[in-house]
């Protein structure tokens, strides 16, 4: 894997999970989630686990987030804190 | 607070950049998870999986091949463990419904 | 931002999308010999078809293609296949989960019976995860007629 672009979706991970975690509405950190999820998976397949990277992209990007945003309409959208 | 927050994450994470530095490349075939004895001189697998693994099962992945057949029980454990999260979301989370 | 309404367009987009999505995961679970994938990515496939079905039609919809109390029985055939494949090797005099024992049919040398036994315990596998993901959200998500 060219380096360039594994410190490309470091940079990204970071800021996805910033984003993620200080967002107020908690819809955006679910999205924002996802795409952490996603990268995460990226990072996973260049470093050569490529079944692993599938594992995360599949539950960590598919069926996660459907879990919380089910969640999420059963309570509240907005945080406290 | 928000500073002396920051200051320990900064703190954390140069830990574990220095702790990184020790690991080994990736894909060395010299590596010590690759010999054929450990560091107390026992005999462990070393790479009979990445090498015996075609011969064994006929299956070119040998990840399904760990999974499924050298370490079979460990994921007849997972099963048993995800079956288990199911049925204890069926029990707390069920719909009551007055009829 | 909490009530509930019919679109058609979302319908119409999910329904065009979950028969491949179902058919990736179904080559996902018999590929996985040769291929990255297994048991457990092609479960979560087939779980996210059926979930997209249940969240763009609502509830009276999805009934048409799997009921709630079908689920859990459905896990418990998922585990009860993988048991099976290791207490069957069990009555055939070998160890538990050794495939070499079981009974397939055919003069068939032991790595191609292992290869066999593999591809079983993965189907149990992919049909108890499709199972329970799919029994986790009918038990979290109140539909349009919950009262």
């Amino acid at each position: 894997m060219i380096w360039e672009v594994e410190l490309v979706l470091f940079l990204f991970l970071i800021l996805t999970a910033i984003v993620a975690l200080e967002a107020k509405d908690l819809l955006i950190a679910v999205v924002t989630l996802t795409i952490f999820s996603f990268t995460m998976a990226l990072m996973f397949t260049a470093m050569g686990g490529i079944d692993v990277g599938f594992t995360e992209a599949v539950i960590g990007a598919g069926v996660t987030g459907i879990l919380f945003i089910v969640a999420l309409y059963q309570t509240t959208i907005k945080t406290n804190d | 607070m928000k500073y002396a927050k920051i200051l320990i994450l900064a703190a954390f994470a140069g830990l574990m950049i220095y702790g990184s530095m020790g690991l080994p490349d990736r894909a060395d075939p010299d590596n010590r998870m690759h010999q054929e004895r450990s560091i107390t001189d026992t005999v462990v697998a070393g790479s009979y999986f990445i090498r015996e693994a075609y011969n064994d099962a006929n299956t070119p992945n040998m990840v399904t091949v760990v999974l499924g057949d050298y370490r079979s029980i460990d994921t007849f454990g997972e099963q048993v463990v995800v079956f288990a999260a199911g049925l204890i979301c069926l029990l707390i989370l069920r719909k009551f419904r007055p009829v | 931002m909490r009530e509930q309404f019919e679109s058609p367009i979302v319908l119409l987009g999910a329904r065009l999308l979950s028969p491949y999505i179902m058919l990736f995961g179904i080559y996902v679970i018999f590929h996985g010999h040769y291929s990255p994938g297994g048991g457990f990515q092609g479960g979560a496939l087939l779980a996210s078809s059926i979930i997209l079905i249940r969240i763009s039609g609502g509830r009276i919809i999805s009934r048409l293609q799997i009921r709630e109390f079908f689920t859990t029985p459905l896990a418990a055939i998922g585990v009860i296949v993988y048991f099976l494949a290791g207490f069957v090797a069990v009555l055939y005099g070998g160890y538990f989960l050794d495939y070499e024992a079981l009974p397939f049919p055919g003069d068939l040398s032991p790595a191609e019976l292992r290869y066999y036994g593999i591809l079983v315990i993965e189907i149990g596998i992919g049909i108890a995860v499709m199972a329970i993901l799919v029994m986790i959200y009918d038990h979290m998500a109140r539909g349009e007629d919950y009262v």
